[in-house]
């Protein structure tokens, strides 16, 4: 089992043809991902690799082609658009990938979705894998392997650090989430843990967060009071200053709000492993998984 | 990005908020000037990217053209938090009955636009947030409808009990939330909102920062950047398109991703060093971005090890070696330099690396660890 994707899932790519999506779109396509089709408005009717139909819109890929995922590559300023495009026509999972889009955008995006019943997942996110069954996005399909462990993280390239910590360590995954570093995004850590909660196969969870805002200390709230399976959690940017970006909108400290000690001791508090660095997690979740 | 507040304030007042003029001067002569034409009593204040400017003395009455000369030679020596001055906005005092304060930002935990106003003004929201809850009324705004009528006429009562008062601040709302919509803003603030003895209402301070996502979409708002007032190294940074923020330690980091850039800076410290900056490179490096990071980093004189920590996804990470190839060839380091790849194209960055005499590993802690002994064994020689 998994979570959010597995090999019943049918992806098209919104943004097929340009440089991020059509690269991505073939590494999906490697690693088994059911890539059904793909939109770029104006190139419909043709081929993707000789292979994926093209259309000029998410409805006519939806109703053509069955899919009930969307992966998106369009460029910030039209990603928004491109997100109630997917909602609209009727997806169940929307990962959005881009990086950039206006937050004031997303304030408009995110009632959207959420009213038609639709998972968005980013965006500014790295995507999801349930290793050997299905990717969406861009996490490197070789660093991953099928095994016991649940992975939701804020960050892109830190994710990839601990699950390639965890492969070498020969821990596998159930499913890996990135759900972004931008302040409002469409899936939250709480929705992963409830997710892997529910998930039979995941039998523990880890979760890389990041200073700035209160979403890690909410989701030790939700580790302490509705889960069963143990959580190690880790905080990046213990050594951050106080008012800067840190790079992700989401990364920064304001006021005494959100900086790392004040998470870590929710964990601690939650009764979750702290996981010092990101070798530790091999470690904490070994032991919990005897 | 940080916009000064006399811009601000040219930005609210298109959108027809009451602000009495002001004009901006670079030296005590045009701030003398200028409160010479103004006539009467004027504020002098620092146009700095810096909260807490009155504290810091950045703020001062002048009752004299003169006096407005003594005081802007003054502000305009002043650095508040390691920002010079270089300009001072030179304004007609107003005379004030009652201070209240009005804010807009965008809400993570709400996913909107959430307005807060509070009669408490004129001093730090954030302490009467603390201390007082009950003075502040917040507003979550649905962005698809954008600021309702009945909303705005309740938060004009919300001050004030006068309904000529009120509405006149309802009214405020409205244009303040369009400015904040029409500029991209993350956060709009006035504070204070003042009534004069006359009864007007009048915003006496603005302050804005605009979403640097937005910028793409509004280049007139991108031209309002003013590099003077930031660090030289960050702007170098951002024109390279890298994301940097100078700290004040000695190991010099280069990482792809703003989450494993800090959680290489985090253990950095956890092996006993510092980190001397957070440099994200971000997804689809080049080696031009590579050369444009070590020639920041390598400016930096406090720098005794650079430390590459590089993840291949996006990243390519046989960029990432021609990249370091290239830079060390134009300019030799003067300090050892640590390599930690993998990923992507990893094999082939190793050649790269090795044919051109440097060595690298794949393991984080390995690398990380040799650079901090690298850097405190530099210091004490």
């Amino acid at each position: 089992m998994s979570i959010f994707i597995d090999e019943s899932t049918t992806v098209v790519v919104q943004g097929i043809t340009g440089r991020d999506g059509s690269f991505h779109a073939r590494q999906m396509m490697e690693y088994g991902t059911r890539i059904v089709g793909g939109v770029t408005p104006g190139k419909g009717g043709q081929r993707f690799e000789n292979a994926v139909p093209i259309f000029n819109t998410v409805a006519d890929a939806v109703k053509e082609t069955g899919a009930n995922t969307s992966v998106i590559y369009v460029p910030p300023m039209h990603a928004a658009d491109a997100m109630m495009e997917a909602a609209a026509a009727g997806v169940k999972l929307i990962v959005a990938i881009t990086e950039g889009v206006p937050v004031l955008d997303m304030t408009r995006v995110y009632p959207f979705v959420k009213e038609r019943g639709v998972r968005l997942l980013g965006p500014n996110c790295p995507g999801l894998i349930s290793p050997g069954k299905s990717k969406v996005g861009i996490i490197p399909g070789r660093i991953c392997a099928p095994g016991p462990v649940g992975v939701v993280s804020r960050s892109g390239t830190l994710t990839y650090e601990v699950v390639y910590q965890l492969t070498r360590a020969g821990i596998g995954q159930t499913t890996c989430v990135g759900i972004g570093g931008d302040p409002i995004n469409g899936t939250n850590f709480i929705d992963c843990l409830e997710a892997f909660e529910n998930d039979r196969a995941t039998k523990a969870v880890c979760m890389m967060g990041e200073i700035g805002g209160t979403d890690e200390q909410d989701a030790a709230q939700y580790v302490m009071k509705r889960m069963k399976k143990p959580v190690v959690g880790f905080i990046a940017g213990q050594t951050a200053p106080a008012g800067r970006r840190m790079g992700h909108a989401g990364a920064i400290i304001s006021g005494s709000a959100g900086t790392a000690a004040e998470k870590i001791a929710a964990f601690e508090q939650a009764g979750m492993g702290v996981a010092r660095r990101p070798a530790d997690f091999v470690e904490l979740i070994r032991a919990r998984l005897r | 990005m940080n916009i000064h507040e006399y811009q601000a304030k040219e930005i609210f007042r298109a959108a027809g908020i009451p602000i009495p003029p002001g004009e901006v001067a670079t030296t005590p002569d045009e701030a003398e000037a200028i409160a010479r034409r103004f006539g009467g009593t004027v504020v002098v204040k620092a146009q700095v990217h810096a909260g807490g400017r009155g504290k810091a003395g950045g703020v001062k009455l002048a009752k004299t053209p003169e006096e407005a000369r003594t005081v802007a030679t003054k502000i305009l020596a002043l650095t508040i938090k390691d920002l010079p001055v270089q300009k001072v906005l030179v304004t007609p005092a107003a005379e004030i009955a009652s201070e209240a304060y009005v804010g807009i930002i965008v809400d993570r935990a709400r996913k909107k636009p959430v307005f807060m106003v509070s009669a408490a003004g004129g001093i730090d929201i954030e302490e009467v947030a603390a201390k007082t809850p009950e003075k502040i009324m917040y507003l979550p705004v649905d962005a698809r409808y954008g600021l309702l009528d009945f909303e705005a006429q309740q938060m004009g009562f919300f001050l004030y009990s006068d309904a000529k008062l009120a509405r006149a601040a309802a009214k405020i709302m409205k244009q303040l939330y369009r400015a904040f919509l029409s500029s991209g803003a993350s956060l709009a603030e006035i504070n204070p909102l003042v009534v004069t003895p006359a009864g007007e209402v009048l915003a006496l301070d603005a302050k804005m920062v605009v979403d640097d996502n937005e910028l793409d979409r509004r280049g007139e708002l991108a031209e309002l950047r003013d590099e003077s007032a930031e660090a030289p190294s960050e702007v170098q940074a951002r024109n390279a398109n890298l994301t940097f923020i100078k700290l004040d330690g000695n190991v010099g980091c280069v990482v792809n991703g703003a989450g494993l850039a800090m959680a290489t800076m985090d253990l950095v410290k956890y092996y006993g060093g510092e980190p001397a900056n957070f440099l994200d490179i971000g997804g689809s490096s080049n080696p031009e971005k590579v050369v444009n990071a070590l020639r920041i980093i390598t400016a930096d004189a406090n720098v005794k090890a650079i430390l590459f920590n590089i993840f291949g996804g996006i990243t390519r990470t046989d960029d990432v070696a021609n990249g370091i190839v290239t830079a060390t060839k134009q300019n030799p380091l003067r300090v050892p330099i640590v390599i930690r790849l993998t990923g992507t194209n990893e094999e082939l960055a190793m050649k790269i690396l090795q044919d051109n005499g440097f060595s690298a590993s794949s393991d984080m802690d390995e690398a990380v660890k040799k650079a901090v002994q690298l850097a405190t064994g530099g210091t004490s020689a």
